[in-house]
């Protein structure tokens, strides 16, 4: 991610040892679940549109306290656009049986979020709406590949097709961000440049 | 002049029972104030003793009389000691004189040469071959025979104590001991007079044998005091063996902490949960505490403090009392930080000056340090049953808060109620932070403002009532004190007031937030003022002169500890001062 | 995920989550440590109003004004004291105790120690960053002895402290290590660590992409650790002694009682204490 790369290192230190190279405990995109049937398939791809909804807009609280309102309105309006999704799954596929979801949200696989949550770990404050989409961009196409994968490999021919539709669902929105990429300015070369040290607060 | 004051019964007897570890003179001191206290006497008993965990030189430091006491005397009139090993550290607080009496025993060598010098009468008595003679037997009932005889205490009442502590567990002991009171009761019907205790009658009114730590730690109770944390310190960790118990009785409890910074942060956890809790402590541990204490100011949480003080600055004197903890008390905090500081100015008053502790910290969210010391603490007394009084925590909670709810609201008396954890709907961060009156973090200039006035102003606005101080007499010269020199200073104007000299009391029990309003009625037509207190700089004294408007001229009467404030020079102060 | 503790009408981890917009700057490993704590109390099903967030100072104790439940935010490294009050006087209440690693190592090592021997029952969960953030980056106990700061020009050449080890050590009856970067593991740890009676204690890598921004790295060095959660002190010990800082898991569960002094049941009245003052 380029916002990783263009942080200036203000602590010296090597690059932290690690002996062994392991298994992340992050992977991505996140691995299919055992999925029943299609209701199942569908809530859970509510699901994952809800937590998208609610990590944009953490991310957009994040960034209007820090003042960077450009980037606040562009995560306000992801989590709109993913809310959108959410009604459009809920009115089509699960209008007959609302869901109820599980305290504490859905477990994915070992632990992880679902595969469109954005990594609030990605933010930078200076950060331009360019690099926004760049994290939208990365979460819809995790999104693609989890259904593709489940498209492939269900065993529920209802889910296999369910997950092909939504797939091709998400490959349009990774278009989408594509195109709107390429209507975005670039980043500035120096666009994480800040001549003043960090705050000391309490 | 000694025998014209020590004619007036108020004055009693003044004893001093001495000797090296395991002579058990604390056991011998115990067992003749408890004798006394059965048979209608009132008194009081100072422990003082070497650094030495055991072993050590020790004394038991007794006055009884027919009337209150709340010190103890200028000097003695007896002192019994089973050996005379390094008695020499207690000399200057074994005041003698030409009247006074020294037992000793003769193969345990002479008193040592500091104790002589006054002309004081020296009587021998074989203490150690008269146990030796009465098998099972020990020396120190030897010696409360002797003091009881002198002092003429009935044998009966020494002896129904001594069947009290022995009858039960220990029968063995009970025969030759009883037999050992009863020798050296008789073997001092030979010895030189000393004064006489002025005859009593058993009394009607209840009476309390205590020490001002126990008395504290059930005032606590009273006041609603249900949490305790603590961590050990001399002299004030007889409270927490107290409340430990006792706290478990009435459905409370005790954490011994870690430190004292863990003391202090556990109870003002236990109070933002709602319940009132204090800990502990003596001044190296008010140090300690002091930065949370802020926080309990920023906070609101109300807390209270009891530091028993004791010889300072750092480690100090820590079994000896002294009065040199005001300053921190009163401003040893960061910040604009007001609170409430109080000080007992008895022995008993330590109980409703800390019961008053908690009311007023419950009631003002705010929180209290109470100063007690070494004396009140450790000191066991005699004392008439305290009144009861009305004062208990009760805080002003948020019953029903809603969305609206501002835990840090500006009201008029400046208090905010409370909503304690586990109350739907009141949720709110406590916090050091400057913060708003919902208790959000804020820097502003006006959030900060409005809240130090708040806080300012819910101590200021307190009814606090005459209990503010004790005020007794009339007469152009003023005593203004606290604490434990209340009782010298009582004694001091009581022999003022004999020799026809008129003075007035001031004791103050509230120290913080001063009252200056008050403090200027209690003084009118006042032209001179002595300012008593027991401590090196003159803290006490300092902080009236710059707090308080003191009318005419204003002199200090001051030393530190360990040496207590006698009587005896306050009153040649103000007689001097009242003649010029 | 406990099924048993879903009731009828779940509450879900939105309800934990204040209106107050953290000041922690963007990517932030502490963000994902929020969502994760409220995940955790939703599916515990707990209730806001029976919960208390006890902090010290430092950027991660800002959090208990993030949450809906009651906060307490005290004084620097004193927050296992606050909170060890608060749960003996209040066993009623949920108490989580949430801090750095300068508050909860260095000034408040002391209270570190004791809380894990008292084992109350609560849970401390710290946000590790191996530095100290609102003072710009100095270097704390975690802090590797090579990294150069202004106050430790060439690095302090000390020894990084193992807070795990210590809580072994010391009598912690739950210990866990989790990453920030994994909200949902570590919502699942979190929970599981309140439900556990006594003292636990969850250290959490979280990132400071300020001061260490190197320390977004650690997303590829932290991985689940290779061995089962152990009851055996011993095990877990060389286990821990051979750790490289990023294990992932609950590496250690006794089964310590906790630690609850005697509550009296309050048979007696106050007033009946004073017999033993009378002659």
């Amino acid at each position: 991610m380029s916002t990783k790369k263009a942080v200036k290192q203000t602590g010296r230190k090597k690059a932290a040892t690690s002996a062994k190279v392991r298994a992340p405990v992050r992977k991505k995109p996140g691995s299919p679940i055992s999925v029943t049937d299609e209701i199942d398939f569908m809530t859970r791809a509510w699901m994952m549109e809800l937590e998208a909804v609610e990590r944009y807009s953490t991310l957009a609280d994040a960034m209007e306290e820090h003042n960077n309102p450009e980037v606040t309105e562009l995560f306000r309006k992801l989590s709109r656009i993913e809310q959108l999704h959410a009604d459009q799954i809920l009115e089509e596929h699960l209008s007959k049986r609302p869901p109820v979801l599980p305290p504490g949200g859905i477990r994915w696989d070992a632990g992880e979020e679902g595969p469109e949550t954005a990594d609030p770990g990605e933010l930078h404050y200076r950060m331009q709406p360019y690099h926004a989409l760049q994290i939208a961009l990365a979460c819809e196409q995790r999104a693609c590949q989890f259904f593709t994968k489940i498209a492939r490999s269900a065993k529920n021919t209802a889910v296999r097709k369910a997950a092909r539709e939504m797939a091709a669902e998400e490959a349009e929105h990774v278009q989408l961000v594509e195109d709107w990429l390429k209507r975005t300015p670039k980043p500035d070369p120096d666009w994480d440049h800040d001549p003043d040290p960090p705050v000391q607060s309490d | 002049m000694h025998d014209k004051v020590k004619a007036q019964g108020g004055r009693g007897v003044s004893i001093a029972l001495a000797g090296s570890g395991g002579a058990g003179v604390m056991t011998a001191g115990n067992m003749l104030l408890k004798a006394a206290a059965q048979a209608g006497w009132y008194g009081l008993m100072v422990r003082t003793s070497g650094p030495q965990i055991r072993g050590g030189e020790a004394a038991a430091l007794l006055r009884i009389s027919a009337e209150p006491v709340e010190c103890l005397d200028d000097r003695f009139d007896l002192v019994i000691a089973i050996d005379w090993q390094n008695i020499h550290r207690f000399a200057d607080e074994l005041p003698l004189d030409a009247g006074s009496l020294m037992v000793g025993d003769p193969d345990q060598g002479n008193p040592p040469e500091v104790l002589t010098q006054r002309g004081t009468r020296l009587a021998q008595v074989p203490i150690k071959k008269m146990a030796k003679a009465i098998p099972g037997s020990w020396p120190n009932m030897i010696m409360l025979g002797i003091a009881a005889a002198l002092v003429g205490l009935p044998l009966d009442a020494v002896k129904s104590v001594v069947e009290a502590a022995y009858g039960k567990k220990k029968k063995e002991l009970l025969t030759p001991n009883l037999a050992a009171v009863e020798a050296g009761f008789a073997s001092a019907q030979t010895l030189p007079a000393v004064p006489q205790l002025a005859a009593v009658e058993p009394t009607q009114t209840p009476r309390w044998l205590l020490t001002g730590n126990q008395a504290a730690g059930y005032g606590a109770l009273r006041g609603g005091v249900r949490f305790v944390a603590g961590y050990p310190i001399t002299p004030a960790t007889e409270v927490l063996e107290w409340l430990s118990p006792a706290l478990t009785k009435v459905g409370g409890t005790l954490l011994q902490a870690e430190d004292e910074l863990a003391s202090i942060n556990m109870i003002i956890g236990a109070s933002f949960g709602g319940v009132p809790s204090l800990t502990v402590t003596a001044g190296p541990g008010l140090a300690l505490m002091a930065e949370a204490l802020g926080l309990a100011v920023a906070a609101e949480v109300p807390v209270v403090v009891l530091d028993v003080m004791r010889g300072g600055p750092s480690t100090g004197i820590p079994a000896k009392s002294e009065q040199s903890d005001v300053s921190i008390a009163l401003f040893g905090l960061h910040g604009d930080a007001p609170h409430l500081v109080i000080a007992p100015n008895s022995i008993a008053d330590c109980l409703g000056a800390t019961q008053w502790a908690v009311h007023l910290a419950e009631a003002m969210q705010s929180p209290a340090i109470v100063l007690s010391d070494q004396f009140f603490g450790q000191t066991q007394a005699v004392v008439d049953r305290p009144a009861d009084m009305h004062f208990i925590g009760e805080r002003a909670k948020a019953s029903a808060p809603t969305e609206a709810y501002k835990r840090y609201a500006l009201t008029e008396s400046g208090v905010s109620p409370m909503s304690i954890p586990g109350t739907p709907g009141g949720a709110y961060t406590a916090d050091g932070l400057t913060h708003n009156e919902r208790g959000v973090p804020s820097s502003q200039a006006a959030d900060h403002l409005a809240q130090l006035d708040k806080r300012e102003r819910k101590l200021l606005r307190h009814d606090y009532g005459d209990y503010w101080a004790e005020i007794d007499g009339q007469g152009e010269i003023a005593v203004i004190t606290f604490g434990s020199c209340t009782g010298p200073v009582r004694d001091a104007l009581a022999r003022a007031a004999a020799d026809g000299i008129k003075v007035r009391l001031v004791s103050m029990r509230l120290l913080a937030p001063a009252q200056p309003e008050r403090l200027s009625e209690a003084l009118r037509g006042v032209k001179k003022v002595l300012v008593v207190e027991q401590n090196h700089s003159g803290q006490f004294h300092r902080y009236l002169r710059a707090d308080f408007d003191l009318p005419g001229e204003v002199r200090s009467l001051r030393h530190p500890g360990p040496l207590p404030i006698h009587a005896e020079e306050i009153y040649r102060k103000i007689t001097e001062w009242s003649l010029m | 995920m406990s099924t048993a503790s879903v009731a009828a009408a779940p509450i879900t981890a939105a309800a934990f989550k204040s209106a107050y917009k953290p000041i922690w700057c963007p990517g932030c490993g502490d963000y994902s440590v929020l969502s994760s704590i409220t995940k955790a109390f939703a599916m515990l099903d707990l209730r806001p109003e029976n919960v208390a967030v006890v902090s010290g100072i430092g950027c991660s104790s800002r959090i208990p004004a993030y949450t809906t439940c009651y906060g307490f935010h005290g004084v620097h490294g004193r927050a296992l004291a606050a909170g060890t009050g608060l749960k003996v006087a209040r066993p009623d209440l949920t108490v989580l105790v949430a801090g750095g690693d300068g508050d909860g190592y260095s000034i408040g090592g002391n209270h570190f120690l004791h809380a894990c021997r008292r084992n109350v029952d609560l849970t401390y969960i710290v946000m590790d960053n191996h530095v100290y953030g609102m003072t710009k980056g100095q270097p704390s106990p975690t802090t590797e002895p090579d990294w150069e700061s202004k106050l430790s020009p060439g690095g302090t050449g000390l020894r990084t402290f193992h807070p795990l080890v210590v809580a072994l050590a010391s009598g912690a009856n739950f210990i866990a290590r989790t990453f920030a970067g994994d909200p949902n593991g570590t919502a699942q740890i979190i929970a599981d660590a309140i439900r556990t009676p006594g003292f636990s204690f969850v250290e959490i890598l979280s990132p400071c992409v300020t001061l260490r921004p190197e320390q977004r790295g650690w997303k590829e060095q932290a991985h689940p650790a290779s061995v089962a959660t152990t009851s055996d002190p011993a095990k877990a010990a060389r286990y821990l002694m051979t750790d490289d800082g990023f294990n992932i898991g609950v590496l250690y569960k006794g089964n310590r009682k906790p630690y609850q002094p005697p509550m009296g049941k309050g048979t007696k009245r106050v007033a009946d204490l004073e017999a033993e003052f009378s002659i």
